[in-house]
């Protein structure tokens, strides 16, 4: 349940310039991030910036091109037993066989899976009303979810990855899902790792935040840190970009006056002290749709780290 | 038991939600000294919310001395807030009463004068972090 105050226990997930080509296509480059045990990570990024690639060489369904990726302090290799056994995995369209009951599927999970639990398995399922001898195909979408939820818990893996698992689900039967990820990272202290496109619904979720775009990390870090980091400005249209107390990140200009998203740099003047500009804290959604929106390949690195650094600020600015 | 929610579109950081309706509810009597909030994982599972920042909103009410942990039992409401007084209500009303008048005198509208009220309450909440 605790984060980061393992007393030097390994993160569960640690990356340093990882990254994966396709033929002469890089799907992901310089990845260079860390998730501590215990936190809920928030994987944000339009369709083909990388997410299910990344997702995959941590799960160890794909090797990696070039770079390190560790889980739980253990470099992982595609296909090993060990990876495989560190993380579960919800994948988007919930694969499970149709023609199978529940029961079924669960003593499937129980003949491939070492450390399977079924009573995790069975105590969920039950709570949720699902019928064990019911077959897949009988199943709401969002039963077919919870199915595939449980069979991930019940192997018990210390890293719970989900791609886009509610994506093809209604509210409700999103919610309910969301309700039983969260009691299990209550519970049993899993880290987890989800991949959305709903910014909306991942404030709620997520104490970790990671930001791709074209295949780079735009933003990654403690949400309350990254959310700190921010201020959002009202400043007369004429403000020239150098006059901004951080790095710009995105730029809105109007007739008179111009909304801009920076990320601070405490070796500028602070925004409080210009009169007449607006300086208002940051909302998570407007945070990562601000990200989103910055053209591909203007982050070489991690701006997160870059925030930190000291020195001045190069141009790192986009409109 | 003690039931929190949250709205996902108010802007205000999910932690705090759940703060200020442990606040609230002390002010409104809804809440007791002695009464059990619902534990962590209850309160994850009930609104689908991250149990790190469930720890964060009841930290934050510990620290304001309004609830307590006792190991193994939960965490308690230790404290109290005590709601104005009438008098003070009238007071402070008549007073803003006074105020809307001569803002109503030089001009502002409804509209003008709620804009201006955000905006000294932004000021000085600024000025207390």
């Amino acid at each position: 349940m605790t984060q980061g105050d393992g007393g030097g226990s390994p993160p569960a997930l640690r990356t340093a310039g990882l990254g994966r080509r396709y033929g002469h296509v890089w799907a992901l480059r310089d990845c260079t991030l860390t998730v501590p045990a215990g936190a809920v990570a928030g994987l944000v990024g339009p369709n083909g910036a990388g997410k299910t690639t990344l997702l995959q060489m941590i799960i160890g369904l794909l090797q990696p091109t070039e770079g390190q990726l560790e889980v739980f302090g253990e470099t992982s290799h595609a296909n090993s037993t060990d990876a495989l056994a560190r993380v579960s995995y919800v994948a988007q369209d919930h694969p499970l066989y149709r023609d199978f009951t529940v029961a079924d599927m669960f003593h499937l999970g129980r003949a491939m899976n070492p450390s399977w639990d079924q009573g995790v398995a069975t105590t969920r399922i039950d709570a949720l009303g699902i019928p064990l001898k019911r077959k897949i195909k009988g199943l709401s979408g969002g039963q077919q979810a919870q199915v595939s939820l449980a069979m991930a818990l019940a192997k018990r893996a210390p890293l719970l990855a989900l791609d886009e698992p509610v994506s093809s689900l209604d509210p409700i039967a999103r919610l309910d899902f969301m309700r039983e990820v969260m009691a299990a990272a209550a519970d049993t202290g899993v880290t987890v790792l989800i991949a959305s496109h709903v910014v909306s619904e991942l404030e709620r979720l997520c104490d970790w935040l990671i930001v791709l775009t074209g295949g780079r990390v735009q933003l990654a870090g403690p949400v309350d840190d990254l959310l700190t980091a921010h201020q959002l400005l009202t400043v007369p249209r004429a403000t020239r970009d150098a006059e901004l107390p951080g790095f710009l990140i995105h730029r809105a200009d109007s007739d008179r006056h111009s909304t801009v998203l920076v990320r601070t740099d405490p070796a500028r003047p602070a925004a409080q002290e210009r009169p007449g500009w607006g300086v208002e804290p940051v909302g998570f959604e407007q945070l990562v749709l601000a990200y989103l929106q910055r053209p591909p390949g203007t982050a070489a690195d991690d701006p997160a780290q870059a925030a930190t650094r000291p020195g001045p600020a190069t141009k790192e600015v986009t409109r | 038991m003690f039931r929190f929610r949250l709205d996902g579109a108010s802007g205000v950081p999910p932690y705090l939600q759940l703060v200020h309706q442990v606040r609230q509810s002390l002010l409104l009597g809804y809440l007791r000294e002695g009464d059990r909030l619902p534990t962590v994982k209850d309160v994850a599972g009930d609104l689908a919310i991250n149990p790190n920042t469930v720890v964060k909103a009841y930290r934050q009410l510990e620290h304001e001395g309004l609830a307590g942990g006792r190991p193994g039992q939960g965490t308690f409401i230790t404290g109290t807030l005590s709601p104005a007084t009438p008098d003070t209500h009238n007071i402070l009303r008549a007073s803003l009463e006074k105020w809307l008048r001569e803002a109503h005198a030089a001009g502002l509208d409804d509209e003008a004068v709620t804009a201006l009220i955000a905006v000294a309450r932004n000021d000085m909440n600024k000025e207390k972090v």
